[in-house]
């Protein structure tokens, strides 16, 4: 697909510079090429790579260590079913079972529409409301086998459209640091003891034994 | 007595039980609005920022001490020792959270940052002035999206109303806080891996010792990884006193902490409890708490501390969730997260649940975790295949040894992190006490001669086994 947008090179450049350090907004970079082409293509990580002063080969490297990161197309929904420990104890391999029934394909596969892809993945921090899954990387808590039946016609249908982004997109809230107020990044080398440490008075001397 | 479920229990949000325990991270809670700054203010939020600038930054150290406050990642280290392991006259300092919270049962700091992102921020600024680090990073698990989204609203309604950034409430503190998107590694919440990944690189853990993250961390500087639910016990330590808060709990575990009770109990959810005096059969059996084994069912096992832990047994109920307690019968309270497994369990199945996790997960670079691991998930299919072999039960443990000599408690490394000999805890567990289950599976006896010596793993069943496990569980435990 492409390079970042111009709009999305003003927020990389905004980016980098909240760190020390350009090559820490790899990750974060990576994920604005994904929330723009849904996927990480070849030519958003050379332009990463550009952005941020690395090799297109030390973008690769970072992006294929990480799990959310897809470099090939994936489907509009990510359907992330859990079956680590709590989940499995609570149905969750079945809960996986119906979900690549009901869509006819297998964990890592999208279906023919391109609508959706089945994911079996590790546990996501939802122990206690098992068997659970995400769309998307949002939340269905103790999800039977018929509200999951629901919620894919209610995602074909459009009507959870305001909910849930298409994939690429995670949090639909990013943070700014307003022109004026920022304390700004601090580079790693020349830094000093920061003003707070010693402003505030001394200790009182030890009471001398009387 | 009574329990309300705190905030909306709809079908997307946790339940988080509220009991008359002394409340001091998930006191918020209550309140649907919680994740608003309105609401955080209305409720006493950043009076404990104020009273730490009302302090000199060692005095910070000196309250954080007194709470004795243990790290609640999982390695259980006091965090006001920790701070002081920077060495002195060398800056900048950098401040990371750790908010990667992915350790197999582990739900909790996705609350805390879901639910009371202004109270983690709190504690984060109350860290950075304390240790004077000149900038804090906020790394939040990638597959959070609405804590990403929370945590963002948050800081940008701090930063609008002057919390964060220049002149910190009028005060010559000055720190931002940058919020970082994980983006899916488990290891990254290993301390060295998790500066890695900030820095731009694969999450690979970095050898240690010589230099601690304290020491040398971000960029080499000296930096402090906290994680989220220590951070978030900082306020209340601030408005009340650290003292106050050692009251709370017993021995070295001091305060209250959350444990997501999951698995097979009537009520799984996530409880705040007064750390080091609550016991096990209080959080698995009483009303307030997980209400007992669901219906009709017995005890098999549970885990204590999250996939990584060694599993305990229907002996162990009586232990108090108390750090060296836990620790000494040779398991570990790790992140909190209690697993509960009834006797429809496979054993079988559930360890290989387990090690594959950490198959899948081990990053690669040390030999004996990422050959091991995946020795130990195909040992294992093939035995809940019915293709096993008479010398695969020692076969597993020989694989166990070679990662984590001894099968010892606390375990021995042959790795660089503690994720290789984590993949020893489920095996050994299920293979020495439900060793019966395997045998089964692969039609004989299978003898097991690797000598195992973690105190968890050799543990026996009481004599008699007509106890019924439900009836010393207290009415309203640990109130």
């Amino acid at each position: 697909m492409a390079r970042l947008s111009d709009p999305n090179l003003v927020l990389a450049r905004e980016i980098i510079s909240r760190y020390p350090l350009p090559k820490s907004a790899l990750i974060p970079l990576l994920h604005l090429a994904q929330e723009q082409d849904g996927w990480v293509s070849a030519e958003a990580m050379e332009h990463v790579a550009e952005l941020v002063g690395v090799t297109p080969a030390e973008v690769v490297g970072t992006c294929s260590f990480y799990e959310m990161f897809k470099r090939e197309p994936v489907g509009r929904y990510l359907v992330n079913v859990c079956t680590n420990i709590s989940c499995q104890l609570l149905g969750g391999e079945e809960l996986l079972e119906h979900v690549e029934e009901t869509l006819g394909v297998t964990a890592g596969g999208t279906t023919a529409d391109g609508m959706f892809t089945v994911s079996d993945v590790e546990c996501i921090a939802a122990c206690t409301e098992a068997p659970c899954l995400q769309i998307n990387y949002r939340y269905r808590h103790r999800i039977s086998h018929d509200q999951f039946d629901r919620l894919v016609a209610d995602l074909r249908a459009g009507n959870l459209d305001d909910e849930v982004p298409p994939h690429g997109t995670l949090a639909r809230v990013r943070q700014r640091i307003p022109v004026g107020r920022g304390a700004g990044s601090v580079a790693p080398v020349g830094g000093v003891e920061p003003a707070w440490i010693t402003s505030r008075p001394a200790p009182p001397p030890p009471e001398k034994p009387s | 007595m009574d329990h309300q479920p705190a905030g909306p229990a709809t079908a997307r949000e946790a339940v988080v039980t509220i009991t008359e325990h002394p409340k001091i991270i998930t006191a918020r809670l209550e309140h649907e609005d919680a994740h608003t700054l309105r609401r955080f203010l209305a409720t006493g939020g950043y009076e404990g920022l104020r009273a730490a600038l009302a302090l000199r930054p060692d005095e910070v150290v000196g309250e954080v001490k007194d709470a004795s406050l243990l790290g609640r990642g999982g390695a259980g280290f006091p965090a006001g020792v920790k701070w002081g392991f920077c060495p002195p006259g060398v800056w900048p300092r950098y401040l990371v959270v750790n908010g990667d919270e992915s350790e197999p049962g582990t739900y909790k700091d996705r609350i805390l940052m879901e639910r009371d992102p202004h109270q983690l921020i709190e504690g984060v600024l109350i860290a950075c002035y304390a240790v004077g680090c000149a900038q804090a990073f906020l790394y939040v698990r990638g597959e959070m999206a609405l804590a990403q989204e929370r945590i963002a609203t948050a800081l940008n309604e701090a930063y609008d109303a002057g919390y964060i950034g220049q002149e910190i409430l009028g005060s010559d503190f000055s720190v931002d806080i940058v919020l970082h998107w994980g983006a899916g590694a488990y290891i990254v919440g290993e301390e060295t891996a998790l500066i890695e990944s900030l820095e731009g690189n694969r999450g690979v853990p970095r050898l240690k010792p010589p230099f601690f993250p304290a020491a040398k961390g971000l960029y080499l500087q000296p930096t402090i990884v906290n994680n989220v639910e220590t951070l978030s016990n900082l306020p209340w330590i601030l408005s009340n006193g650290g003292t106050k808060f050692a009251e709370l709990g017993a021995e070295a575990s001091r305060g209250t902490r959350m444990f997501a009770v999951s698995g097979h109990v009537r009520n799984p959810g996530v409880y705040e409890v007064e750390f080091g005096v609550t016991t096990f059969r209080d959080l698995l059996y009483a009303p307030v708490y997980g209400g007992g084994i669901r219906n009709g069912h017995e005890l098999k096992a549970f885990i204590p501390g999250g996939a990584s832990a060694p599993w305990f047994f229907s002996e162990h109920l009586d232990l108090p969730l108390e750090a060296s307690a836990v620790g000494k019968a040779g398991s570990m309270l790790g992140s909190g997260a209690v697993v509960v497994m009834d006797d429809t369990t496979d054993a079988v199945k559930a360890a290989l649940r387990l090690v594959r996790f950490f198959a899948r997960e081990s990053c690669g670079k040390c030999t004996p975790c990422r050959e091991g691991t995946s020795w130990l998930e195909k040992i294992l299919e093939r035995i809940l295949d019915g293709n096993g072999r008479p010398g695969d039960l020692d076969l597993l443990l020989d694989v166990c040894d070679n990662i984590s000599p001894t099968i010892s408690w606390p375990p021995k490394q042959t790795t660089i992190c503690p994720l290789g000999p984590s993949a020893v805890s489920p095996i050994a567990s299920a293979v020495l006490r439900f060793r019966n289950e395997f045998e089964a599976k692969l039609g004989g006896s299978a003898p097991v001669t690797v000598r195992v010596t973690g105190a968890a793993y050799t543990s026996k069943p009481p004599a008699t086994d007509d106890v019924d496990a439900g009836s010393g569980a207290k009415e309203g435990a640990g109130v």
